[in-house]
């Protein structure tokens, strides 16, 4: 029963998972994956649809056996220590829910004597978390009356009855509209200010941004990128300006010449013929200054010109040259390709 | 606040969990069952309802025939079927077990409860005995309806033997209807399941009507059905007669299915990923 020890930066490790692989029949859900969550931070694991997000959060949170590889959460083996394990995690997500049948009281009551607290301190803790969470209105209700931002409220609450070392989020905001999102986006801040060590998988970029301070990028099973997320950006392009030229037959010089700058760091500048327009990664106001500015040099006239996060889909593009979830694809990237330099 | 945090030494003692503990999860998870019915009356209606509407039906659709066939007419009919029903309403009501995990495995409750540092057999035991408080419940109103319509408890001690010998079999079915639950898709697949499986073993016995008349193939079949053995009994039980071959074979039938299915829905309940 060791614990393990300090990673060389000195910071403790919170998860570490080494070669984690995992096959459904001939689909590798989780293809070698490694991974290190230091304690107090966010880690962000952003991917699309089938990249092995949910599986990874179900190995770790000890739902699901791993085929090979080894993971640890605080120390504990996902495979050999799970009831060590299951007492520092929280489960939130997707999958993981509350009983609709029950009303909210009750949710948390039922999972705090669970977790072996004595009847008061269920109680106590019941009504402190509902509190929190701004539920207390609604604590004798059943949580199938429930708004989806109440509910997922509910579930963060019932993954925090235990005071967990670990929260896992899987998904949090998936299916929610914009405005439950950031409430739900503001809960979470406020656990991590309380010192939790957070694990949230997304498929949206502006989310990870949001909440994380580590990101992983995942595909098909695979770690594709992974680092502080001011580096990913930087790497993907910080921003991205969309600049639509009002004639077509322009985007292409347009293209070239935006590329002849020079400026766009790490990712490079790409045509998005679908869209009518050049996606040029920017990683300053100075340099988006002059994208504008040798535009209007060459006396181009504008449809449109936006900046954007850049989406799911553009990560991917930059970071491994071709759409999230179709390698195969890569050299045949329908509407979008490279500017050859 | 502190008060109710988790100990350091706690988490760092021995992951088995105390018998206290897994008393403790398995009487929460039991109210949770129960606050079920408080929140959703209409789930005991089944239990409610079925046994005044099959009494009903049995004694006034085919109790005159029957009972004349018997040579009792239907008082006759009334003191052979009730019995038998007691065990068809057991049977009928341990499918919950199946439907109801079906449920919690689909909403993702389930997920909750196992990345919880709990035991899992505190899940399948919470559900089975909040199954039997409902059967026994059933078993209740069967009795009340029964001796309205005419019915003569002649032994209240075999009543009780009756009713225990039906939960001891019906409790090794939940087995079945816990793997069921745990094996297959939908709740509506459990339930249509456990239909194709009790209907056959419900009517091709002697729960309803003597076997005597029924033809040799069938006969065969009705004479190694448990539900045979068990209707037997418990009619000996409470209407005199014959009980010993009957009870051995029920509980020989309980022991050999909590035997081979108990591993089974275990085993598919720890592993179900």
């Amino acid at each position: 029963m060791t614990r393990i020890d300090k990673n060389p930066r000195g910071a403790t490790s919170a998860v570490t998972v080494r070669g984690l692989v995992k096959h459904y029949g001939e689909t590798k859900a989780l293809d070698g994956v490694d991974l290190d969550v230091h304690e107090g931070t966010v880690m962000g694991v952003l991917g699309p649809n089938g990249a092995g997000k949910t599986t990874l959060v179900r190995i770790l949170s000890t739902l699901l056996a791993p085929d090979s590889g080894r993971a640890t959460v605080v120390g504990y083996d996902v495979v050999r220590q799970p009831r060590q394990l299951r007492r520092v995690i929280g489960l939130t997500g997707q999958y993981a829910s509350v009983d609709e049948k029950l009303p909210g009281w009750e949710n948390l009551y039922l999972i705090g004597r669970l977790l072996d607290l004595s009847r008061k301190d269920a109680r106590v803790r019941a009504d402190e978390l509902l509190e929190r969470f701004s539920l207390t209105d609604a604590a004798k209700r059943p949580a199938s009356t429930y708004s989806g931002g109440m509910r997922r409220r509910l579930d963060l609450a019932a993954s925090m009855i235990g005071r967990p070392q670990v929260l896992f989020l899987d998904e949090p905001t998936t299916g929610l509209d914009p405005r439950t999102r950031n409430e739900v986006w503001a809960e979470v801040k406020r656990m991590v200010g309380d010192g939790v060590t957070v694990l949230l998988t997304t498929q949206y970029m502006e989310e990870a941004e949001q909440l994380a301070s580590q990101l992983t990028v995942v595909d098909r099973g695979k770690v594709i990128a992974n680092g502080a997320i001011e580096e990913l950006k930087a790497k993907v392009g910080g921003r991205a300006l969309r600049v639509r030229p009002a004639d077509p037959a322009q985007l292409r010089p347009l293209a070239a010449w935006i590329d002849d700058l020079g400026i766009t760091g790490l990712a490079t500048t790409a045509v998005d013929a679908g869209r009518g327009s050049v996606l040029v990664p920017v990683l300053s106001d100075e340099q988006l200054t002059a994208v504008v500015g040798a535009v209007t040099a060459r006396g181009i006239t504008l449809a449109s010109i936006t900046t954007e996060l850049p989406s799911l889909d553009e990560v991917f593009l930059s970071l491994t040259g071709h759409r999230a979830g179709t390698a195969a694809d890569a050299a045949t990237a329908d509407t979008r390709e490279e500017v050859s330099v | 606040m502190s008060a109710t945090t988790v100990p350091i030494a706690d988490i760092e003692a021995d992951a088995r969990i105390p018998l206290r503990g897994h008393l403790r999860h398995t009487g929460a998870l039991m109210r949770r069952n129960l606050l079920w019915i408080r929140q959703d009356p209409e789930s005991m209606f089944d239990a409610l309802l079925m046994p005044i509407v099959f009494t009903l039906l049995f004694v006034y659709v085919f109790g005159g025939s029957i009972g004349q066939a018997l040579g009792g007419g239907q008082d006759g009919y009334i003191q052979y079927v009730i019995p038998g029903m007691i065990a068809m309403m057991s049977m009928t009501l341990s499918q919950g077990v199946g439907t109801g995990f079906s449920q919690d495995f689909n909403s993702g409750v389930m997920d909750r409860f196992r990345s919880l540092p709990i035991g899992r057999g505190s899940v399948l035991f919470a559900k089975i005995s909040v199954e039997i408080v409902r059967m026994l419940f059933a078993t209740a109103v069967l009795m009340i309806v029964s001796v309205l319509v005419g019915f003569d408890i002649e032994s209240w001690p075999g009543l009780f033997a009756a009713v225990g010998l039906s939960t001891v079999f019906a409790s090794s079915i939940m087995w079945v209807f816990l793997t069921l639950g745990v094996v297959l898709k939908s709740a509506q697949s459990v339930q249509a399941m456990g239909f194709l499986v009790l209907f056959p073993l419900q009517f091709g016995s002697s729960i309803f009507a003597p076997t005597a008349s029924m033809p040799g193939w069938l006969q065969a079949f009705t004479d190694y059905n448990p539900l045979s053995a068990l209707a037997d009994a418990a009619r000996g039980l409470m209407t005199g007669g014959p009980v010993a071959h009957g009870l051995w074979v029920t509980l020989a039938w309980s022991v050999g299915i909590t035997a081979l299915m108990a591993p089974v829905a275990i085993h598919k309940f720890r592993t179900k990923s």
